[in-house]
């Protein structure tokens, strides 16, 4: 298995490498140059050749190629050019908050989507099934950003001053603060890795919030990203609803099953643990794909709701010509997408021992 | 000589006769689905609504109605409702700009379907292009293709629409050309699989003894029996076209006022939401129903045309 993995790896190093390469290309084609993005009416010529000068934006392209996949093998991913800050620690700041809510929205969408096709399956055509199934039309039809502003619209506006209101907006409440982790356990003066890790997590804060055991952000992060949550999670809830049903009745149809039932197992264990495993290799294909639909469908989120997170600081950094933090994001996007793919493959020997490599 | 032409005329006899039957077969298919129905007629409504918009509408959707007694954000007027008669109808209500809503969001019917149509014609004609050629040639060409075609895939598709609009800078236009690009490898890699399978058949093979030539193999029987896969993508492609060069535009990015485009006037709108709730559900449930439409029809195709689920 682990040579499998391994070899799954050096695969990948091409694809990145190909992921950089159009990345780095697709940035450098951008009509009008950063310096132009970034300075606007002070832009001079005198101003840009020095800005190109200090950004190496002045050597031929294939020069700063190497020397930009040199410095980042090296871990260095370069300096953002509006912000002046190294990319590195961008990444750290805002890859929590979005890694938080697509971890809540995979969850709400995973569990409702495969308990909704079991029941759906289980009862085909009955009244559930069918409601659930249009329900899952309907999911699947409405735009992230008409369903984010409904839910904003119902939750923050009409039951404003009922217990049901919800925040339509940011992370935390007026008031409340994040005590970074590393302040907490007195790691201030610390750098390396570890350092960095911590403050990665901190940066998430219902998890800082139950690290810390403070309840109350715990509490107020998490109502902050219930609507996100559930406005990114609907479509593919219904996609996932979809395919469990479709899949779970494809294998009810099976031989074995009918064999089950004749031996006189229970219904409920017919579908849990002879058939759903089975059923399990398309939903958790599925299920892979929709994490690649999550990232497109935060940036939308995270404009809605107005959270910082790597949707949105992408879509910034391209509108700024920003190409150091272009390039980092596309490429921590890129990486965590093979990393992503390798584990469903890796999830499929698991779930079913054919597929073991031998 | 003689006998290619022999053949390209029995050809066109048992095409010709099998072409009327497979359209029949599916539209019965289709019709025999209850959600492919309820796509349709929707549907029909849609494209009623785009074509007569001007004929329906009682106002120009770009025309500023305040000479006309319209005041900014007016909610729904509707006489039937107990709107009081002395006051001007307007189904929809009033945008921030004192237009009639009811109008755009007709007339964005129109943007809506072309958007859909358009975006989706443009990867379609491309991506089996490609998937043909590749899929057709195999070795080198066909490798390169495919990891490039590779490469797209692992963007994030609004990501990678966001970077092209912003190279070609924020329209309509470019928002269905980058929504259109982002399609291409999902229409290759399907048009190549069912090359490959194709391209092994018996007829072909006959066709090649027979001694007809490669483009006369690539276009005229390989081409139209690999089609049916892509035919069926494309439809419920239309629906994520529609529901993307939206986002795109409610982003900024796509659509620019004054055109009344549905994901667009509800980023107009939606600083207004909470006073103006209309506008942002009149377009939103515009713009879902169509997508609804188009995913319930992209099944229904799916179903008809999928030999397998033939029973």
């Amino acid at each position: 298995m682990s040579t499998y993995i391994f070899r799954r790896l050096l695969i990948t190093i091409p694809v990145l490498f190909g992921i950089i390469l159009a990345v780095f290309i697709v940035t450098r084609i951008l009509p009008g140059s950063a310096c132009f993005a970034l300075m606007g009416e002070r832009a001079t010529q005198a101003a840009c050749a020095a800005f190109d000068a200090a950004h190496g934006l002045d050597r031929p392209i294939p020069e700063q190629f190497v020397t930009y996949v040199t410095s980042a093998l090296q871990g260095d991913l370069g300096t953002s050019f509006r912000t002046s800050r190294p990319v590195g620690a961008l990444l750290v700041e805002r890859i929590p908050m979005t890694l938080e809510l697509g971890i809540y929205a995979l969850l709400l969408a995973t569990v409702g989507g495969i308990t909704l096709g079991i029941v759906a399956a289980a009862r085909r055509n009955s009244s559930a099934d069918v409601l659930v199934m249009a329900g899952a039309n309907v999911g699947v039809s409405i735009p992230i950003f008409v369903l984010g502003l409904l839910l904003v619209f119902v939750f923050a506006n009409l039951l404003k001053d009922t217990p049901f209101a919800l925040p339509p907006s940011g992370r935390l409440s007026p008031g409340v603060s994040v005590v970074p982790l590393a302040v907490r356990w007195g790691m201030e003066d610390q750098t390396g890795p570890i350092r960095t890790i911590v403050d990665f997590v901190s940066n998430m804060y219902t998890l800082n919030g139950l690290l810390s055991a403070q309840w109350d952000i715990f509490s107020d992060a998490a109502r902050h990203l219930i609507l996100p949550a559930v406005a990114l999670a609907t479509i593919p809830l219904a996609i996932i609803a979809r395919i469990t049903r479709s899949s779970l009745l494809d294998v009810l149809g099976l031989d074995y099953v009918r064999t089950a039932r004749a031996k006189g197992v229970a219904e409920g264990s017919v579908l849990r643990r002879h058939a759903l495993r089975n059923a399990m290799l398309p939903i958790v294909t599925v299920i892979g794909l929709q994490i690649g639909a999550l990232l497109s469908g935060a940036v939308l989120t995270e404009t809605i709701f107005l959270l910082p997170g790597v949707g949105s600081a992408t879509v910034d950094a391209i509108q700024s010509h920003d190409f150091a933090v272009i390039q980092g994001f596309v490429l921590v996007i890129a990486v965590g997408f093979l990393l992503i793919n390798l584990l469903v493959d890796v999830s499929y020997a698991y779930i079913d021992p054919r597929l073991r490599p031998s | 000589m003689e006998s290619t032409a022999g053949v390209a005329e029995l050809d066109r006899q048992i095409v010709g006769a099998r072409r009327g039957g497979l359209w029949r077969d599916t539209l019965r298919d289709l019709l025999r689905q209850r959600n492919a129905r309820v796509g349709l007629f929707l549907l029909v409504i849609l494209v009623g609504s785009a074509l007569f918009a001007d004929v329906i509408a009682a106002y120009d959707p770009n025309k500023v109605l305040f000479d006309e007694g319209a005041k900014r954000l007016d909610p729904p007027c509707i006489h039937l409702l107990g709107c009081p008669a002395d006051q001007p109808e307007h189904y929809f209500g009033i945008d921030k700009n004192g237009r009639d809503e009811f109008s755009r969001v007709l007339h964005g019917a129109r943007v809506s379907l072309q958007i859909g149509l358009f975006t989706v014609g443009f990867s379609i004609i491309i991506g089996s292009l490609l998937g043909l050629v590749a899929g057709f040639t195999s070795g080198a060409f066909d490798h390169v293709i495919m990891r490039v075609m590779d490469v797209f895939l692992v963007f994030p598709a609004l990501l990678l629409a966001i970077a092209i609009v912003t190279a070609l800078g924020p329209g309509l236009f470019s928002a269905q050309i980058a929504i259109g690009i982002v399609a291409i490898p999902i229409y290759a890699r399907i048009m190549r699989s069912s090359v490959l399978s194709v391209r092994e058949s018996d007829f072909v093979t006959a066709s090649r003894a027979l001694g007809e030539g490669g483009r006369g193999l690539l276009f005229r029987r390989i081409l139209p029996n690999s089609l049916t896969p892509v035919v069926v993508a494309g439809s419920l492609g239309i629906a994520a076209a529609v529901l993307e060069v939206a986002a795109l535009s409610f982003l900024g990015l796509g659509a620019q006022p004054p055109t009344a485009e549905w994901g667009s006037m509800i980023g107009q709108d939606r600083d207004v939401m909470f006073t103006a709730p209309h506008l942002i559900f009149f377009p939103g449930i515009a713009l879902a129903l169509t997508v609804f439409a188009f995913n319930l029809l992209g099944d229904g195709l799916r179903d008809a045309l999928d030999p397998r689920l033939n029973r």
